[in-house]
């Protein structure tokens, strides 16, 4: 195929819309007699609900219906199961998943009670405070060792316990690692992600068309082909009646790929029953509880390994906060276990998690997806490892890569795809390489040296990662080319600003041999495209892209042929190029690709059977297992050592996600993933009390890096393919998200001498009260 | 978060409000530039019955000069401070305080009076006017009164304001020769609220020895904290470093932090003694050098 | 209470609109539901998140901090008058689109109102003047290192 703009920075498709606030995003949706709900959403974390008296709500003006979860009848039910647990042996799980509405117990704070029908957002939230709740409070389930106590309240009772799940997986037998080990290095690691906070909250509009006996949602999620089937089912309609639409969406990260929410549970079915169209936009103080969160693991973990640095084994013990409901499965607490391993050796591994309900919001993956704690433990652990004995922390880094010749990889323990993790192609040492010398890694001791002449304290970070990306089950793709000589494609999954406007039609640009601003993309509508998984995991590019590649293929092949048979002359005698077919070295000699799609969608003839009309193409992909890309962060960073207030010097990236498709886009993903990641570290904490109460529920206390927090950042990367797929690509979503943990809990030690004074650190999120707290007592 | 009902006014003169003020008492609240009453009332937090918009009500903004003092208007703007060159001259506290509170759209809208009258413990411009000795005029329909600044905080998000008065006015005293200030903070991101954060003025004789210190904190009580007393040791005497780092020590004692979501209460006692030495040390430079 | 109404005249991108709003309405639902302009955004609703910036007589502002009756007799300006009546686009937004500047686009408007009104006033910015004044405004996606770039890049054509 030609490549001409792959590897291109080309500009987005998309971009004039948005830039003119031109684009549909979910609020802009408005339809005549549309009414607005609201929920009543619990205000404690654990409690039985005694009494919910709706009837003074109903006499308010304006107010239209309000709904509790008795008044839904056989629709009320618990969400399906979105990920069912790996087939790993001895795998423990209670499947308990999220209700519409709460019945006899509420579990989380913001856990929705009842929902407001009203003519107006503004008369519906009036209308909260008329409705009568009684609830029994009982003790909430935070601290998760304390939820595996005996004694502990149960978020579940007829689980018996707060187990979530329990799954072990091993590797070789790491008591034997650790008999033979001259060194053995044991922490206990506490790690907390945060929520994804996009700059738009979700937001669900439902459309019952009770004459055309049809219903449309639009809804901001990451995955409208599964809503819509899902949907279909709980409503007793055809799938073919509903129709989901993901408009323009403010920022996915994760958690809109959450599906029954109850939100999007409930609107359709008020739809239905009022015959209106209705809508709910989360506001910011709902996100906080209505839209999962990723929030904390515990490790107790332990690395044996030689003298001279050289891994033989890693035994780890974790607890995971899943929350009070469990419908995503196990993929986060997966992810960390798999994704622990990076890019090393570790002949022996024995990982064991347990699951655990608290009375908390649901944890579902958010960018990262729970790599982020395995990678901290693996940093840190090797961090430790490199001071005590005695080995810079990038040489035992350098010691314990994977060579680039023992690939394909096997850790053999299965990952969140439920294949067995395997890393498909890498090449390691040279991305760290380019770090180092990017940070300028070889002179640094000697500036750290004069600053601190200066008074001021500098300090490194290096950390490596992989992560698995692109997995399946599958993506597919329409590639048409239509009349006006335009070519459109259409794919099931949804975009939050990935660029997928640009990136697909990049492919069937190239391969069609027509200018990218002349392919049309839609995506996430289940009435262009019926089959999809969904934007997660880093998939869309490689999946659905991939699928996009195999279909404009096809169409590339049917132009040939119907060229071909037009001049009578071989396909390999001709040429697609500026959108037209013509004969090599014979220019005059050409045929316009919309002229061709014409004539394969005659008015009169025949239509051969066994062909189809049009020049069109559907195809799918579907990879056998993800591809693992890699990449190392390298970070200087200034610390006030008295107010401990934190400012990073420079920044470095080097990544490899394979064949590049388009440049400025994938810097634009890790740009904004390291932010993420740079929230994740210093700034973004969810302050829960004991009693499950979230004190810090607003932007102005749940800090968000601004303009000033995000330095400027250098990127790099190198290019190993995947054998996985013909595009020779792999995901990048993530990347940028995932290292800062252990990144800045080195460079801080570095910056302010901490392993000399006797401090080590080992929880994430950091700020300049906790490093504080955690030196006060140091030695020194 | 949509704000609950209420009857809206737009008062066209200062009497118009202060009447409908006297009538409705807490019920009521004035509209300024609205930047803490709005987030609050979005939240529910706050339910007024009445509002009272005052921003088109003449004479309310304005800076202008009174015998050995410059006058406020409570209406003024943050932005119009930040633009009047003589008046970051000859109040460079404040000028030095304006880029650390919130951001620019925030700071076209909100007004000095309305951020005074909200006093938000950790909001730096009570601590300012505290150490500066500010005067505010507070009026209601037949009286006007002043009051000094540390008598009108009195708590967290209260003040001593009548239920039908208004803050209309802020005076603030000239700044005598040889002195210098300083206002320093520290806060997670630039523009949040302080975790604590100190307004320093020091006043030193032709033999560079302190005549007068004056030092108050915010975010580190219920109201700000006037610690002027902390430096009373530097009174008639050279501000030297030891001297210096014991005034941070007293100011470490006197201070009874609450701590929040984003400090401890003890490391807000201590970055007190921090900023205390790094802001008394930076105004002691700036008086010696003369402003 | 009975409902309290007020009739209004707001000037919006240089055209004039009457309209009845409840007291309680927020300038930015006011903007996006009754006058259909849609192209500014709500992120937060309480003054932090900077998505639903306007210009209010020229000046950024954030329109959920203020009731749409506040803005009678004022002049606004939104995202949708930022390009000319050509349909041309204004140097940041064209600089923005050259660098990639946007990602789901949803904090973009309140960017661009924001940055269009700084760079009126400051021709020749640094890297650090763009990031103070860009610090009112969360983006989720970008990492802002574009956005800069793009302001920059708009600096340097608007002063040539």
């Amino acid at each position: 195929m030609s490549t001409r703009t792959f590897g291109e920075p080309i500009k987005r498709n998309e971009d004039r819309r948005l830039l003119t606030g031109q684009a549909l995003f979910i609020d802009d949706v408005e339809l005549p007699g549309m009414l607005h709900a609201a929920f009543l959403r619990s205000q404690v974390a654990h409690a039985r609900i005694r009494k919910i008296d709706v009837s003074r709500a109903l006499q308010r003006p304006g107010v239209v219906a309000a709904y509790v979860a008795g008044d839904l009848g056989d629709y009320w039910q618990p969400g399906p199961i979105l990920v069912p647990p790996p087939p790993i042996e001895g795998i423990v799980f209670h499947e308990r998943t999220q209700v519409p509405l709460a019945k006899d117990k509420v579990r989380h704070v913001g856990e929705p009670l009842v929902i407001v029908i009203a003519e107006s957002r503004y008369i519906a939230e009036d209308a909260l405070d008329d409705i009568d709740v009684e609830l029994e409070q009982l003790a909430a389930v935070v601290d998760l060792e304390k939820a595996l106590s005996a004694g502990s309240a149960l978020v579940h009772e007829d689980v018996g316990s707060n187990v979530s799940a329990y799954v072990r997986q091993t590797k070789g037998n790491y008591a034997s690692a650790a008999a033979r080990a001259d060194h053995i290095i044991k922490r206990r690691f506490w790690y907390e992600h945060g929520i994804s906070s996009p700059i738009e909250t979700r937001g669900v509009v439902a459309q019952w068309d009770t004459r055309a006996n049809q219903m449309t949602i639009w809804d901001t999620t990451q995955a409208p082909v599964f809503v819509r089937n899902g949907l279909a089912g709980m409503l007793g309609l055809n799938e073919r009646q509903v129709r989901v639409i993901a408009p323009f969406v403010g920022g996915g990260f994760g958690p809109k790929i959450m599906m029954f929410y109850p939100e999007e549970v409930l609107l359709p079915w008020v739809s239905m029953k009022l015959n209106k169209p209705i809508k709910w936009i989360e506001d910011r103080l709902e996100h906080f509880f209505a839209t999962t969160h990723e929030r904390g693991q515990i490790h107790d973990a332990e690395i044996a390994l030689t003298s001279d640095g050289r891994i033989l084994g890693i035994r780890d013990v974790f607890l995971h906060d899943g929350g009070a409901y469990d419908p995503y499965g196990l993929t986060v607490p997966i992810n960390s276990q798999c994704t622990l391993l990076g890019p090393y050796v570790v002949p022996d591994y024995d990982s064991t998690f347990t699951q655990v309900f608290t009375n908390l919001p649901i944890v579902t993956p958010y960018r990262g997806a729970g790599r982020q704690h395995g990678v901290f433990v693996m940093e840190r652990l090797l961090d430790f490892a490199a001071y005590e004995l005695n080995i810079d922390p990038t040489e035992i880094r350098r010691r314990n890569l994977i060579p680039p010749d023992a690939f394909p990889y096997s850790n053999e323990i299965i990952y969140q795809d439920f294949e067995v993790l395997e890393y498909d192609s890498g090449n390691y040492e040279p991305v760290l390489d380019m770090a180092l010398e990017a940070i300028g890694y070889k002179t640094f001791r000697e500036e750290q040296a004069a600053a601190r002449g200066q008074g001021r304290h500098l300090g490194i970070g290096v950390a490596c990662y992989v992560e698995g990306t692109g997995i399946g089950p599958y993506e597919g793709a329409k590639v048409q080319v239509q009349s006006n000589g335009k070519v459109s494609v259409a794919t099931g999954i949804g975009t939050q600003g990935q660029g997928h406007f640009t990136v697909f039609a990049q492919i069937a640009a190239d391969e069609l041999g027509v200018g990218v601003t002349d392919v049309d993309v839609v995506t996430g509508d289940t009435d262009q495209f019926y089959w999809g998984a969904g934007t997660f995991a880093s998939r869309g590019a490689v999946v659905a892209g991939n699928a996009v590649n195999e279909a404009a293929k096809v169409v590339r092949k049917k132009a040939l042929k119907l060229a071909s048979d037009l001049f009578e002359c071989s396909e390999d005698d001709l040429v697609i190029e500026g959108g037209k077919v013509s004969i090599v070295g014979i220019p005059e000699k050409f045929v316009k690709l919309g002229d061709l799609a014409n004539q394969a969608n005659p008015m009169r003839g025949a239509v051969e059977p066994g062909t189809e009309p049009g020049l069109e193409s559907t195809q799918y992909f579907g990879p056998r297992m993800g591809a693992t890309a890699n990449g190392v962060h390298a970070v200087i960073i200034e610390m006030d050592p008295r107010t401990f207030e934190l400012k990073i010097l420079k920044y470095v990236v080097v990544h490899d996600c394979g064949t590049v498709i388009n440049p400025m886009i994938l810097a634009g993903q890790i740009h904004g993933g390291v932010a993420q990641g740079i929230g994740n570290a210093f700034y973004e904490k969810l302050v829960f009390d004991d009693q499950g109460q979230l004190l810090n529920a607003s932007l102005a206390d749940y800090l968000l890096p601004t303009a000033l927090e995000v330095p400027r950042m250098e990127l790099a990367h190198t290019v190993t393919k995947s054998p996985l797929n013909p595009m020779g690509i792999k995901g990048a979503g993530e990347a940028g998200a995932i290292p800062g943990g252990p990144l800045f809990a080195q460079a801080i030690e570095d910056a302010l001498d901490l392993k000399g004074r006797g401090v080590e650190l080992l929880e994430i999120p950091l700020s300049p009260s906790r490093l504080f707290e955690l030196t006060r007592n140091a030695k020194r | 978060m949509k704000p609950a009902p209420f009857k809206y006014i737009a008062a066209s003169s200062l009497g118009d409000a202060l009447a409908l003020k006297a009538e409705h008492g807490d019920d009521a609240k004035f509209l300024a530039g609205g930047q803490s009453l709005i987030p609050t009332m979005n939240f529910r937090l706050a339910r007024p019955t009445i509002l009272i918009d005052i921003n088109k009500i003449d004479g309310l903004a304005g800076i202008r000069a009174s015998s050995g003092a410059t006058r406020i208007g409570a209406l003024t703007r943050y932005r119009a401070l930040q633009r009047d060159a003589a008046f970051a001259m000859a109040f460079p506290l404040i000028g030095e305080a304006l880029p650390h509170i919130a951001h620019p759209q925030i700071r076209n809208r909100g007004t000095i009076g309305g951020n005074l009258s909200h006093a938000d413990p950790a909001s730096e411009l009570p601590a300012i006017a505290v150490a500066l000795g500010a005067r505010f005029r507070v009026q209601a329909a037949k009286q006007e009164r002043w009051v000094e600044a540390p008598d009108f905080f009195v708590g967290a998000l209260t003040t001593g304001l009548k239920p039908d008065e208004m803050l209309v006015e802020i005076e603030l005293p000239l700044a005598k020769p040889r002195t210098g200030s300083c206002f320093m903070e520290i806060a997670r991101r630039r523009g949040d609220f302080a975790i604590a954060g100190t307004a320093v003025i020091v006043t030193l004789d032709e033999r560079d020895e302190c005549i007068e210190v004056r030092l108050a904190f915010c975010g580190v009580g219920e109201t700000p904290i006037d610690a002027s007393s902390a430096a009373d040791a530097l009174v008639g005497n050279k501000p030297t470093e030891t001297a210096i780092i014991d005034v941070a020590k007293s100011v470490q004692a006197m201070i009874d932090p609450g701590g929040s979501v984003h400090a401890t209460a003890d490391y807000q006692r201590h970055i007190a003694g921090v900023l205390t030495e790094r802001a008394l040390q930076t105004a002691c430079q700036r008086a010696r050098d003369g402003h | 209470m009975d409902i309290d109404h007020h009739d209004i005249t707001v000037s919006v991108n240089g055209k004039q609109y009457r309209r009845r709003v409840e007291s309680r309405m927020l300038l930015s639902d006011f903007l996006r539901h009754d006058l259909a302009l849609a192209g500014t955004h709500v992120g937060c609703e309480h003054g932090v998140c900077g998505a639903c910036t306007i210009l209010l007589d020229g000046q950024p502002i954030r329109s959920c901090l203020m009731l749409a009756v506040q803005a009678n007799h004022h002049e606004l300006s939104t995202v949708e008058g930022l390009t000319n009546p050509a349909g041309e686009y204004h140097p940041l937004q064209q600089a923005m689109h050259d660098h990639h500047g946007l990602q789901c686009g949803y904090c973009t408007p309140g960017i661009l109102m924001t940055m269009t009104a700084f760079l009126d006033e400051n021709a020749c910015p640094s890297e650090d003047e763009v990031r103070e004044a860009l610090s009112g405004n969360l983006c989720r996606c970008t990492g802002y290192q574009s956005i800069v770039d793009a302001v920059l890049a708009a600096a340097m054509r608007m002063r040539s």
